[in-house]
């Protein structure tokens, strides 16, 4: 047996991207690579999307009213991708399951399937009961519909099976949806924080990690999650909005053949609107995010406890461009001040908020990796090389095309979800 | 006849007054009465005072624990460290020690090495180091699937058929005790060799060492010789400060040796 094992190559996990420098244990690797990167900032875009739209829907404000749709849409195309990236890291992942099995409630991990479920539910009925209305009429012109192709036949079964029997769309039902989703909403937000800063507590309780281990990570956590969040809605809904603009002008969706379809100019004026206000929202939280963030530096700074010494090799020296002139300076500063100078206009806040999610992306990196950058002996340091060109299936999920499916599948699934939800439904009705 | 609501005032009634004589009752849990004072509860004691570094531990153990000697993870490892008169300290444990330290110069990762001047070293001297079988661990704690346990004889233990392979009860170790298995691709650590332990062998460590640097005892027995050392002589710990109470205890600890 042992020379059976023997003969096999002999490459531990972590070994293939872990550089270790001067003195570290023998069994330390960096085990939580690039996808434990993308779980917190994929929780945290989940959790930042539905805030901005609970915006409207709980606290009324009218002017998000088309963004808020929008989002709310977009934080179900982004809520499988959550999970993803755990699954991918898991070393049986086909055991994953065992979690909601057999959870063993001490530990961070175990209730996760359960915070996550409970969300996903809470934003599953808070779609259905905004769009019920639209399911039921859909699904009713197309029975009214004469002569029905097959697609027409399979779109009529999709939309009554959405409709779940309730057909009841007089003015009363749907104010009592409206009730039901502004409550909903309302319940939503406390568990969007839970969900995200729960990722937060997964790290800060690491009392073995000096990087990790402070109460202030849930909190930070969520700021930055909704900062992520927010940035992400504006870019997608600018995006979206382009080519929504490009086909009214050109004619080539259906939509816009319609007569009362919204022309280029007013999709325009919406944009400008929508995108102002929720910048503002997405500033708020940034000062937050910041403050949060420095605030923990100072500290351990001024406190110097017996980590400090390594910390500041590795904060100060080591990982100085990647936490103070990546994240910092280029991930919040440059887009703090493009925000803030006079004459703000939505191209410079869509260039501002790329540069906000390749900030919070990189405080991801920082906290995941940096905290893995020293040894437990504090004499030694390990270096993170993330695999580009995978040689088997472990460097291909642990490595820059593992990343990269977690980062596209949300846009493959909006694409999808949005011809049966579409996040543009008002138009019609508002024109 | 009694009326309804006053059969429900009664009831409620009934209830809160009985609440607190029966909330003091507790039910006994034969497994955990036995739990609390039981026979047998394993502990290590290291004397790094007669480590010579020979790395036969080390081999003994993977070569028991069918860990591939190869791969650069092991259950127990050894660790130099070296103080140069000029102030420095220089430490490492190349391949966990497996082959012993049969070369003077120092490995400082990335391929490079160190050669130190003899006539330069101030003190030198060896570490063995394993699993501290903690009696409050911090990696069962976190097991999201509760497939690492301790056993009531106080040895950490993992169900390898029920692990998920998370590594977060690798992130929550302040030892660097647990890896991933290259083979099984689970996670795992030192056992204590719980399967010789259960029948009354040394563990392969202990058994491989030959100058009694490594011993292992049974600390809830008075006269056990190793009791005795723990109880009698000045002991250590690694690193206290993260209240895991670790059971692994050294002769001869060195403040730097973490």
């Amino acid at each position: 047996m042992v020379e059976q094992i023997a003969q096999q190559a002999m490459v531990v996990h972590g070994e293939a991207w872990t550089i270790k420098e001067l003195f570290t244990l023998p069994n330390e690797y960096i085990y939580w690579s690039i996808q434990i990167v993308m779980y917190p900032f994929m929780t945290g875009l989940v959790a930042g999307a539905f805030v901005l739209s609970s915006l409207y829907h709980v606290f009324g404000i009218e002017k998000l009213k088309e963004i808020a749709r929008f989002s709310l849409v977009f934080s179900f195309a982004l809520l499988p991708v959550a999970m993803m990236p755990l699954t991918l890291h898991l070393q049986q992942p086909f055991r994953g399951i065992n979690v909601l099995m057999t959870p063993h409630f001490t530990s961070a991990i175990a209730a996760f399937g359960i915070v996550f479920l409970t969300y996903a539910s809470i934003v599953a009925t808070e779609i259905w009961l905004v769009y019920r209305k639209y399911f039921v009429e859909t699904a009713q012109a197309l029975m009214a519909m004469p002569n029905r192709t097959m697609i027409d036949n399979f779109r009529m079964m999709v939309f009554q099976a959405l409709t779940l029997g309730a057909w009841d769309i007089s003015p009363e039902a749907v104010e009592k949806d409206h009730k039901a989703c502004k409550i909903m909403a309302g319940i939503g937000i406390p568990v969007a924080c839970f969900l995200h800063g729960y990722a937060g507590f997964i790290f800060g309780s690491v009392k073995a990690n000096a990087l990790w281990m402070t109460p202030l990570m849930p909190v930070i956590f969520i700021c930055s999650a909704v900062v992520s969040g927010v940035a992400l809605c504006i870019l997608t809904y600018v995006i979206v909005q382009e080519i929504r603009k490009y086909m009214a002008r050109s004619n080539m969706a259906r939509w816009a053949k319609d007569s009362d379809a919204p022309g280029a100019e007013e999709l325009e004026a919406i944009k400008h609107t929508e995108v102002m206000i929720s910048s503002n929202y997405l500033l708020y939280f940034m000062i937050a995010a910041m403050t949060l963030e420095i605030l923990d530096l100072i500290f351990r700074g001024y406190t110097q406890v017996k980590s400090w010494d390594i910390l500041r090799e590795v904060i100060m020296e080591r990982d100085f461009t990647k936490i103070f002139i990546l994240q910092y300076l280029i991930g919040n500063l440059v887009p703090f001040v493009m925000m803030i100078l006079p004459g703000r206009t939505v191209r410079r806040t869509t260039v501002a908020t790329v540069l906000v999610l390749f900030g919070v992306f990189m405080m991801r990196y920082n906290v995941v990796i940096g905290g893995q950058a020293f040894s437990l002996s504090f004499a030694g340091f390990m270096d993170y090389h993330l695999p580009i060109i995978p040689h088997d299936l472990e460097t291909f999920k642990e490595g820059l095309f593992g990343a990269l499916t977690v980062i596209v599948t949300p846009f493959v699934l909006f694409y999808f979800i949005n011809k049966f939800i579409p996040a543009f439904l008002e138009e019609k009705s508002t024109h | 006849m009694m009326e309804r609501r006053e059969f429900l005032k009664k009831c409620i009634l009934i209830v809160a007054g009985a609440s607190v004589p029966i909330s003091a009752l507790t039910l006994i849990d034969p497994k955990k009465v036995l739990a609390a004072n039981p026979d047998i509860q394993w502990a290590f004691l290291v004397d790094t005072n007669r480590c010579v570094g020979c790395g036969f531990c080390v081999k003994a153990c993977k070569t028991e624990n069918d860990i591939p000697l190869e791969a650069n993870v092991s259950r127990t490892w050894v660790e130099r460290y070296v103080y140069t008169k000029d102030d420095k300290r220089y430490v490492d444990s190349p391949k966990a020690a497996l082959d012993g330290y049969t070369e003077s110069r120092i490995d400082l990762g990335r391929g490079e090495f160190k050669e130190i001047d003899p006539k330069n070293v101030g003190k030198a001297f060896f570490v063995p180091k394993l699993c501290n079988h903690c009696s409050s661990p911090a990696c069962t704690q976190v097991c999201p699937v509760g497939a690492t346990y301790k056993t009531d004889d106080g040895v950490v233990l993992v169900d390898q058929t029920w692990c998920i392979g998370c590594g977060y009860c690798i992130m929550a170790c302040p030892y660097a005790a647990r890896f991933f298995h290259p083979v099984k691709h689970v996670v795992d650590k030192c056992t204590f060799c719980y399967h010789r332990l259960s029948k009354g062998l040394d563990s392969a460590c202990v058994n491989a060492c030959p100058f009694g640097a490594r011993k292992m005892g049974n600390i809830h027995d008075p006269d056990d010789p190793i009791t005795k050392i723990i109880m009698n002589e000045r002991v250590g710990v690694l690193k206290d400060e993260f209240g895991t109470k670790p059971q692994a205890f050294y002769i001869g600890l060195a403040q730097e040796v973490r």
